[in-house]
């Protein structure tokens, strides 16, 4: 097991959710903003894989049928372990960050060219 | 419970993972607090690195790798990018101050609390379970139980790659 | 348990507790500060040597090539007799046997220790100052996971060249901290120009290296040359095991896409427009001086050398050479210790002859070929050499599946177990 237990994952996780949360609540440049976002996706990960690390889980494959013949360990072996799940999600979540990081450098590049300056506040045309 | 705190203060690897979680938290607040918004990005990089580092003390070596790769590799480049290419470079030292910096304390800080309150006073039913290489189990999963939302996600990656690169392309002028 | 941490465990006891991963570290940072910077720092001088050598051919500037202990001698009015001596009959002979340009190297090295390290007055101190260790981490790091001999390696990492690849993306933000804190618009261009190089040249580069790790399935570099072993059916195979010449030579795309992509990634001609002189004056390195500068450098020939070792190791068989490596292993196998050194220098000798073969190649390119434009390298990187891996990917992908299952066919009893 690792050296310390799940508790100490856990609130490092919500220290860098509070931060994040600050850091969305007071900036107002954009690219500040996405940063505090990175900070909120990078703790809810520390959760899940800490989770999937810890806790025992309670998923099964659902009942046996013909999409699903194998049951059991059996099944595990081939689809997958049920405690990896939290690691899968995280590495969705990784996934899902780099197209929103992607596509919010594409969106700040285009306040910058209509509004010249990068302040949220400041970006309030719907039309440009 | 608080006692789960408890810390096996002989054992050499309790301090790295100390470490560890002091340059997260540590990088995280400069992150929300630097005036600077180049020094608030590079902060970020060692919240990632630590984060990493997180991942590797959980076990999964596969994660933690690709933390680095997309993470300082890929979204660091690009908010670096973001930073660069939206400031001239005279003001080097961009200032980036925060605003209603009180208000948000108030609110993060009792988010904080709230959040660690539930994480420590929750009875967690923690199983032991060896360590296992994640690499193999999470590829499987991902052709077997997670098949579609992986193939879900492949489809918005290709999204948000044409979107990215219309957004970011420069208006064509009218003829 | 892996044989490096039981020895870990032997040597120093109080590692017993720890868990795997810790002694891991432990050990990346004790090898990549002792052994590491021993070998890195001679790897990277070895290269300038040559680079220095070659440059002076390509140029017809023969200094370089001849500065050596003749010269030395000649330096001074008394000595210089001792130097005449030398071609004379037979010592002429023995003198020709010291390779020149020797002391150029030890020039080189002088002059960066006593240059002035100059830091700009409106630059941003700390990220001026931080940058070349970063780039410098991010290249060296890379070296752990390399399998330098027969199951030889510093760190043997269950994801070895996922390691490598995410290891290495340090440099990229490393590289923009210079090109930023040099307060230089010269600097930040060639910052912003290698950045966007290296971030576009990955994505081939990882695809390619994907495919023999595909074929291997496995992502440790050790199993992977343990793969290249046979091939074709044929127990001992020697070099026709080796991923470039399997699968009836398929496999040399790949091997062209990486090795193209990863000339792109470390910044040297015909892919230098980061530091293209005539246009950026020096890229992002601009501004520094001295030692801060030659750290550059040696991450530039640190990941020259990892360049070629990575295309060792996944597509040249790493340490195997192009006999059987059976043979040897049956010879040396009855000689006990002896043996073992001998197939360790053995295994070590053919990956670094095959690692500096691609060294040669790069410096080669480096003196012979004009500068791409702006345009054509991204050109090339993103309508030419993705789209080429993706399909071979693909095709590789299928060219498996189906060996899979003619095997499979061949053993109904397996076939029945795996599906």
């Amino acid at each position: 097991m690792p050296v310390v237990g799940l508790e100490w994952f856990l609130v490092i996780a919500a220290f860098l959710f509070a931060t994040g949360v600050f850091t969305i609540l007071t900036r107002k440049n954009a690219v500040s903003i996405l940063m505090g976002v990175e900070l909120i996706l990078n703790a809810a990960n520390v959760n899940l894989v800490a989770f999937s690390r810890f806790v025992k889980p309670a998923a099964t494959l659902g009942p046996q049928s013909v999409e699903f013949p194998l049951q059991g360990s059996a099944a595990h072996a081939v689809y997958g372990q049920p405690w990896i799940a939290g690691n899968v999600f995280a590495a969705f979540v990784i996934v899902l960050a780099a197209a929103e990081a992607a596509v919010a450098l594409g969106l700040i590049l285009g306040i910058y060219r209509t509004a010249g300056d990068v302040d949220v506040d400041e970006a309030t045309a719907l039309k440009g | 419970m608080i006692a789960a705190l408890g810390l096996a203060v002989k054992n050499p690897a309790t301090w790295v993972f100390l470490a560890f979680a002091a340059v997260t938290c540590g990088s995280a607040l400069v992150v929300a607090v630097s005036r600077s918004l180049v020094y608030s990005a590079y902060a970020l990089l060692l919240t990632f690195f630590g984060v990493a580092g997180l991942y590797a003390f959980l076990d999964a070596d596969f994660l933690a790798a690709a933390q680095l790769l997309v993470y300082v590799g890929g979204i660091l480049v690009l908010i670096l990018f973001g930073v660069m290419l939206t400031h001239k470079i005279r003001d080097i030292n961009l200032s980036n101050e925060s605003t209603n910096p009180v208000v948000g304390a108030v609110i993060s800080g009792f988010l904080f609390l709230a959040l660690a309150y539930v994480s420590l006073m929750t009875d967690w039913q923690v199983v032991e379970h060896p360590a296992s290489a994640t690499s193999g189990e999470i590829g499987r999963a991902f052709v077997g139980k997670y098949l579609l939302p992986f193939e879900v996600s492949s489809v918005l990656l290709l999204g948000a790659l044409i979107g990215a690169a219309y957004l970011a392309r420069r208006e064509k002028r009218e003829a | 348990m892996h044989p490096v941490i039981t020895f870990a465990h032997n040597v120093l006891p109080f590692t017993k507790g720890w868990p795997d991963w810790v002694v891991y570290v432990a050990i990346v940072f004790v090898v990549a500060f002792g052994i590491l910077n021993t070998l890195v720092a001679p790897l990277t001088g070895i290269s300038t040597y040559i680079e220095r050598r070659m440059a002076g051919r390509a140029q017809y500037r023969w200094g370089p090539n001849r500065v050596g202990f003749r010269s030395l001698l000649d330096a001074l009015p008394v000595t210089r007799w001792i130097g005449r001596m030398g071609d004379i009959g037979p010592v002429k002979a023995i003198g020709r046997l010291i390779p020149g340009g020797l002391l150029q190297f030890a020039a080189d090295g002088l002059k960066l220790f006593t240059k002035e390290d100059i830091i700009p007055a409106k630059a941003d101190k700390f990220l001026f100052r931080a940058s070349p260790y970063v780039v410098m981490a991010g290249s060296f790091a890379a070296f752990a996971v390399l399998p330098v001999s027969f199951n030889f390696r510093a760190v043997n990492f269950n994801i070895g060249i996922f390691y490598v690849l995410g290891i290495s993306s340090l440099v990229v933000p490393g590289i923009l901290m210079a090109g930023w804190g040099s307060a230089n618009k010269w600097a930040l261009f060639g910052g912003m120009r290698s950045a966007s190089q290296i971030v576009s040249y990955e994505i081939p580069v990882a695809i390619s290296l994907m495919t023999a790790v595909m074929l291997a399935g496995t992502m440790n570099m050790t199993d992977i040359v343990n793969a290249q072993r046979s091939g074709y059916g044929i127990e001992k195979a020697g070099a026709l095991g080796w991923y470039v010449f399997r699968y009836g030579g398929l496999m040399i795309v790949p091997f062209v896409i990486y090795f193209i992509g990863g000339c792109a990634e470390v910044n040297r001609t015909p892919f230098d427009l980061p530091e293209g002189e005539s246009e950026l004056v020096s890229g992002y390195h601009t501004e520094y001086s001295g030692f801060r500068w030659s750290f550059f450098f040696m991450a530039e020939y640190s990941n020259m050398f990892a360049v070629g070792a990575i295309a060792t190791t996944m597509f040249l068989g790493g340490p195997l050479p192009p006999y059987p490596v059976q043979l040897t292993e049956q010879l040396f196998g009855g000689m006990g210790h002896l043996g073992m050194v001998l197939r360790f220098l053995e295994g070590f000798a053919w990956f670094f002859i095959k690692s500096y073969f691609f060294v040669l190649v790069m410096i080669h390119m480096r003196w012979t070929l004009p500068r791409y434009r702006v345009d054509q390298l991204m050109h090339l990187c993103w309508k030419v050499l993705l789209p080429i891996a993706l399909v071979w990917f693909v095709l590789m992908c299928g060219v498996r599946a189906v060996r899979m299952e003619m095997k499979l066919a061949a053993q109904p009893a397996v076939a029945e177990v795996t599906r």
